[in-house]
């Protein structure tokens, strides 16, 4: 055998090797090989191959460095509770080990999943189509934004931001934007959510693309989405909604606040904390069908009339469109769309409006708890939250975060004297120990 | 040879497992019990609401529809279907991995520690000098690179405006470059069906950025004149771009930053072996050469203390972010454990088991296989058969078939990439079956296929008449 001295994965005997060799008339592996001789590589990386035991207990040993905090963190990247049904069924070798589905006869079945994800997506945002996954909500963002040059061409180029947006998706956006010559510029807030009256002013004909969230970074549910949304249809702006679909299984319709776009975050049901990991949320009006970036599952019928899904739409995509594709994507996030799906189920309506409702309720108590300490405000926004708030501190923010790290605890600091909260169902068990903390190190 | 294919027998007529909403939905009154003011809130929520066991055998029997490489050989071209190692799963399931993007440095030490390990072994395999982990996928990858050459060029006043790109490439590149805001120019492929040097001379010029080159290329054939290729690229001030998606039949046998590229994305999910999950999520690090890494993404990860600790940095020049936190984390981990899994020998090996297994079964089938010699893959051509009738039939034979009608320098493409994971007996079966379909009767072929979940689906009607979720289905 050479698998001792090779790859584990490969089936070849030796002998087996000989007889495959000598079938296409070559004395050697080596032979095969077409690489000049000015390029070619001695195969020394300094890597040694390590048993499945070993590599078990160095990964161990490496995320075991990792300190054992308890998180009240969220800016964008959210933990719930995944029931153990989801990664049974998900880790199904037939779904995990699949690819995209070319060939949808021997794919209906994931195919299926991609479109019931679809239509939980259409349900929960009041769009009429929803593609079945972009990365995360950065991407997804800055995948709206390229749509708002395709489809409002004529209107300008920019795209107008909330100024407290989170870093990250800022700076997906501007990418996006560079090769599509966008310009972002921001509009000022009030409190925590949109300054509705200053961005009246600011709107105009120059804006492609008019970008809001609910909840805001800071957790604030935003109270004049559908003001928004006509300043938008009044300068032609595409207006695009960033939430999360947690939030939107209670917050008021997308649709019906004039949202053209949906994008956001899906993982965060599904997929545990995974340092950031996602889900990218894309719905849309039907207007824009023909300029969605991304895959869609369409229902169709095979040969015997039976309804079968394929993929469908594909001339948009980067495969067959080439440089004149909606976009560049490719290998999506199908299978967290799956677990998304799956924990959808498994919660059902009523779970997800409860999880929901307790992301209100748990926010809430816990910025009153951590307010009736001395030295804190909580929440610094007048503003009905979702899952989480800023909270002023007397003491610099970036040394009381610290201090809350050596109590076992980490929340972000995000200014001098501001700090930042966020309570799930994972961490709502713990909050006697924050407030305690808190006390503590204030 | 042909696979009993229990999982995949035809249901009887109108009884396939029916879409969740069709077992039932519940309307829940949203504003009963909330705690928000009605005029901040949704009035209804109407969903399916199955019990877990309803769920469990749903998400069963939808699994069961479903090719996978763990259920047979899945041998689609530049896609790179090889076995995914089970222990990785549960490397990457560590609950101690699995922490907030946002936490402190000095409280995230061991995801900042395999990070940093994993970008220096993709560094060493590649030949680069610098690796970003954060692109989530091989196109995110594309654009991060071609950003990153981009900013390379503003930041030493070069005004340069295209992208060349050899036509066989992936749909991929010419979208990345599009994305990024830059004209493409196509270059025809050479006769030998690599690039023509002296049509590449008369593509570049001063408003060259960028040479987007995959090698070996979509056809399985090296880029022999690899040099000389980066000479042309070079001498006109423009950046050599490495596409990774064939980078299996290159591991060990030669580097890209040895070839003289500059900038190149990795999919670990086809070279090192992460499950793709049915389209995804993968991974698409990026690797540079030192000129280039003051642009890449922020945050980058690097040693202190001599390496007793990493720290978090941010590039002099950097382009910003390609995704909202580090990129698919769990994908990363996975490869880091695979590449543990191999080392130097095994990765050598794939590459060379890889090779093997493509240039045998070239031998093995009737069709006609231009080109050549091989690396991974070859594109055969079906002739005057429609590739796209052959692979259905294939399907009938219990293989999946290879990627078809693509690329286009090949007439009635069926792209072949069986990867190192196949033995001689289980290529053999793949041999038999493309045999058997490409000589079959023109009414076979047209009632192809008959043994799978479904029966050949209309995907002319689907995007003439989309439907694309179950409210649309209402009524029907």
């Amino acid at each position: 055998m050479s698998r001792a001295n090779g790859t584990p994965y490969a089936p070849h005997t030796d002998e087996e090797t000989a007889a495959m060799l000598a079938e296409i008339g070559v004395d050697d592996e080596e032979a095969l090989f077409d690489i000049p001789d000015a390029v070619a590589f001695d195969g020394e990386f300094g890597i040694d191959p390590r048993t499945e035991r070993e590599i078990r207990d160095e990964c161990a040993r490496i995320f075991a460095r990792n300190d054992d905090l308890t998180e009240f963190l969220g800016r964008g990247h959210y933990g719930h509770y995944v029931p153990s049904v989801v990664d049974h069924l998900a880790d199904r070798a037939e779904f995990l080990t699949s690819y995209t589905q070319y060939q949808p006869e021997v794919s209906q079945g994931f195919l299926q999943a991609l479109f019931e994800y679809q239509s939980m997506l259409v349900e929960l945002t009041g769009l009429d189509v929803a593609n079945c996954s972009m990365y995360d909500a950065a991407t997804a963002l800055g995948e709206a934004a390229t749509l708002a040059d395709r489809v409002r061409s004529t209107s300008g180029d920019t795209v107008l931001v909330p100024e407290q947006l989170r870093e990250g998706k800022r700076a997906v956006l501007e990418n996006y934007c560079d090769g599509a010559d966008l310009t972002v510029e921001t509009y000022p807030m009030a409190d925590g959510t949109a300054d509705v009256d200053a961005l009246a002013d600011r709107a105009g004909d120059d804006v492609a693309m008019l970008y809001a969230e609910s909840p805001t970074v800071r957790g604030c549910i935003e109270e004049r989405l559908a003001a928004i949304g006509d300043l938008a249809d009044e300068t032609d702006a595409l207006f695009v909604l960033g939430s999360d679909v947690v939030a939107l299984s209670v917050l008021e319709s997308p649709a019906a606040v004039g949202a053209d776009v949906v994008v956001g975050e899906a993982g965060s049901l599904g997929l545990p904390t995974a340092y950031g990991m996602g889900l990218g949320i894309f719905a849309c009006s039907d207007d824009f069908l023909r300029q969605v970036p991304g895959r869609l599952v369409g229902a169709s019928e095979d040969a015997d009339g039976d309804r079968a899904y394929t993929l469908t739409l594909q001339t948009r995509e980067q495969h067959i469109r080439k440089e004149r594709a909606t976009s560049n994507i490719c290998t999506n996030q199908a299978w967290v769309a799956l677990r998304a799906a799956i924990h959808a189920a498994t919660l059902g309506p009523d779970g997800l409006v409860d999880l929901a409702n307790d992301c209100v309720r748990e926010a809430a108590d816990l910025a009153d708890r951590i307010d009736g300490l001395s030295g804190a405000k909580a929440p610094v926004h007048d503003r009905h939250h979702f899952r989480e708030f800023a909270v002023r501190v007397d003491q610099p923010a970036p040394a009381v975060a610290e201090d809350l790290e050596a109590e076992g605890f980490a929340v972000h600091a995000i200014g001098d004297h501001l700090l930042q909260v966020c309570v799930t169902d994972l961490n709502a068990g713990k909050t006697d120990g924050l407030v305690a903390a808190f006390e503590e190190v204030l | 040879m042909i696979h009993d294919q229990a999982n995949y027998e035809r249901e009887a007529e109108g009884v396939r497992e029916p879409l969740l909403s069709e077992k039932g939905q519940e309307t829940v009154d949203v504003r009963e019990d909330s705690p928000l003011p009605d005029d901040l809130t949704r009035e209804e929520l109407t969903l399916p609401n199955p019990s877990e066991p309803e769920t469990a055998r749903h998400y069963t029997r939808l699994s069961q529809m479903n090719w996978a490489i763990d259920a047979g050989p899945y041998p689609l071209g530049s896609c790179t279907m090889k076995y995914n190692p089970k222990f990785t799963e549960d490397v990457a399931a560590d609950p101690n991995a699995a922490i907030h993007p946002d936490r402190s440095a000095r409280s995230a030490q061991g995801n900042l520690e395999l990070q940093y390990r994993l970008q220096e072994a993709l560094a060493e395999i590649g030949g680069m000098d610098a690796v970003t982990l954060q692109p989530p996928a091989g196109a995110a990858g594309e654009l991060t690179g071609i950003l990153v050459a981009k900013a390379y060029h503003e930041h030493h006043g070069n005004d340069r405006s295209e992208v060349v790109i050899p036509a066989s490439a992936h749909g991929t590149n010419f979208a990345t470059a599009a994305t990024a805001g830059y004209d493409v120019v196509e270059l025809p492929s050479g006769d030998d069906g690599r690039v023509d040097l002296e049509a590449l001379e008369a593509a570049v010029g001063d408003d060259t950025a960028a040479l987007m080159l995959t090698n070996p290329n979509t056809v399985g054939l090296f880029e022999r004149d690899i040099t000389e290729v980066a000479d042309i690229v070079h001498d006109a001030g423009g950046l050599l771009y490495y596409d990774g998606a064939n980078l299996n039949a290159l591991l060990g046998r030669g580097r890209p930053g040895d070839m003289g590229f500059d900038v190149m994305h990795y999919n670990v999910h086809k070279t090192f072996a992460t499950p793709h999950g049915g389209g995804g999520p993968g991974a698409g690090p990026v690797g540079v050469v030192d000129e280039l890494a003051p642009f890449l993404p922020t945050p980058r990860v690097r040693e202190t203390d001599g390496g007793k600790g990493y720290e978090r940095f941010e590039p002099e020049h950097t382009i910003g972010k390609v995704h909202g936190f580090a990129g698919n984390w769990l994908v990363a981990i996975k490869a880091y454990a695979y590449i543990a899994r191999l080392g130097d020998e095994g990765l050598a090996d794939a590459a060379a088991k890889a090779v093997l297994n493509a240039n045998y079964l070239a031998e093995r089938i009737d069709l006609d296989v231009p080109f050549g010699p091989f690396h991974h893959e070859f594109a055969a051509t079906a002739g005057d058969r429609d590739a796209a009738d052959v692979a259905k039939r294939m399907l009938d034979f219990g293989v999946h078939p290879p990627t078809t009608k693509w690329p286009e320098m090949v007439p009635e493409a069926m792209l072949t990439e069986p990867t190192e994971i196949e033995g001689r007996s289980s290529l053999d079966d793949l041999a038999e079956a493309f045999n058997l379909a490409y000589a079959d009767t023109d009414e076979a072929l047209d009632a192809a296929p008959s043994r799978t979940a479904a029966s050949r689906i209309d995907q002319v009607g689907a995007a003439r008449n989309p439907r694309l979720s179950w409210q649309a289905l209402d009524g029907e």
